[in-house]
């Protein structure tokens, strides 16, 4: 565990990077090791009178969203299109990562940033690509947070006025809870699975503003009911825009791609802003 | 297991309110978990026992305070009850319901020595 920080309580590591980071902290860590840092006593709560109540009203996430206003800042000053994109594992994610990048290579700067529980293979074959890939292993955590994006983002060169890809640990269900700064979350739903997930994980289908049908390429040996699924996930979200597609034939590609074109376009002309 | 995260968000915030206000221990946690928030109540109770353990709120008690999810109805153009997010709106039917209420997740309160 970083002790200067506590990111990542446990084994969360971002790949190259040393836990002997210098860089300035936004607030202090408390706990290391079971132990509070700041020298408080422990004392025993004295008999049965009443206590003295405090009011906190805030967000549990209150520290993880600063990290991601923190990040979404760095975003807009840099007019980076920054994209967290979540699935189940098995969606085709990283596949359709790797063939986005070779699409848009030349067109656009890009990075991109890797979760996974363990192992840098994803982030192997996106720089295969040519494109910077920074992997972040979460250990025992079952998602990303802004402040493993930020330290992550450290170790990238940011892609300016380009699309930063943030490829979250396949997980339906905890991900969805936590902003790290993007511009949207893209959810990626491939055939091969059953057409009710997006009722049955429907907080992950709330958080995102588009649908990847994935592995649409598969759908004439398969008993998926695309429509029934697109109606289930309009049922969580009535603004979910949907694009179907197949990073084997290519089916939607165009779409995707223009649909990012555009994200980016917007967040370049907000950052051109922000400096002007 | 999220919630292992969210119960140390909820320790992180006592711990910055406790050398804020200067309190050496806590008895009692109020939270606000709204019933379309994604926290599973039993497990935030499981977490928080966890993380809490050698720490100021060691042995505290955890209170959980339900919140009713409400949505925006476009079809009737009203905040209607709404149960889970997948819900149609109970006036008319729709799914065009977006939630607008019972989705948070708070710190309300703490009672503390």
């Amino acid at each position: 565990m970083c002790t200067t920080c506590g990111c990542g309580s446990g084994e969360t590591r971002v790949e190259g990077e040393a836990h002997d980071h210098d860089h300035a902290h936004a607030f202090k860590p408390l706990l290391g090791q079971g132990q509070l840092h700041y020298g408080l006593a422990h004392r025993q709560a004295p008999g049965m009178s009443q206590g003295r109540m405090v009011r906190i009203e805030q967000d549990i996430l209150a520290k993880n969203n600063s990290y991601a206003a923190a990040n979404r800042r760095c975003f807009a000053d840099r007019g980076i299109f920054a994209l967290n994109l979540v699935s189940s594992p098995g969606s085709g994610k990283t596949t359709l990562l790797v063939r986005t990048i070779l699409a848009l290579k030349g067109g656009l700067p890009l990075a991109v940033i890797e979760g996974d529980q363990q192992t840098s293979q994803d982030a192997e074959r996106i720089r295969t690509t040519g494109a910077q890939a920074v992997q972040i292993n979460t250990g025992r955590g079952c998602h990303l947070d802004a402040h493993m994006v930020g330290h992550a983002m450290e170790k990238l060169e940011l892609p300016d006025a380009g699309v930063l890809m943030i490829e979250n640990v396949g997980n339906l269900v905890c991900p969805a809870a936590f902003d790290l700064g993007e511009a949207h979350k893209v959810a990626i739903l491939s055939v091969t699975e059953g057409e009710d997930k997006p009722i049955k994980y429907p907080d992950m289908f709330a958080a995102a503003s588009l649908m990847l049908l994935n592995k649409c390429d598969l759908l004439p040996y398969l008993d998926f009911d695309v429509d029934q699924a697109i109606a289930y996930a309009r049922c969580i979200n009535p603004r979910l825009e949907v694009i179907r597609t197949s990073a084997t034939s290519g089916e939607g590609m165009d779409d995707w791609l223009a649909w990012i074109m555009r994200g980016a376009a917007t967040a370049r002309g907000q950052g051109a802003t922000g400096r002007g | 297991m999220h919630e292992m995260s969210l119960a140390e968000g909820v320790l992180q915030l006592i711990e910055d309110a406790a050398r804020d206000q200067g309190f050496n221990s806590v008895r009692t946690v109020w939270l606000e978990i709204g019933q379309m928030s994604s926290v599973e109540p039993e497990a935030m109770r499981f977490c928080f026992d966890a993380v809490t353990r050698d720490s100021i709120a060691e042995g505290a008690i955890l209170e959980i305070i339900d919140t009713p999810g409400t949505g925006w109805c476009m079809a009737c153009a009203l905040t209607v009850p709404m149960q889970a997010r997948y819900d149609p709106c109970p006036r008319c039917g729709s799914y065009q319901v977006q939630a607008t209420g019972g989705t948070e997740m708070r710190v309300k309160e703490l009672e503390v020595d």
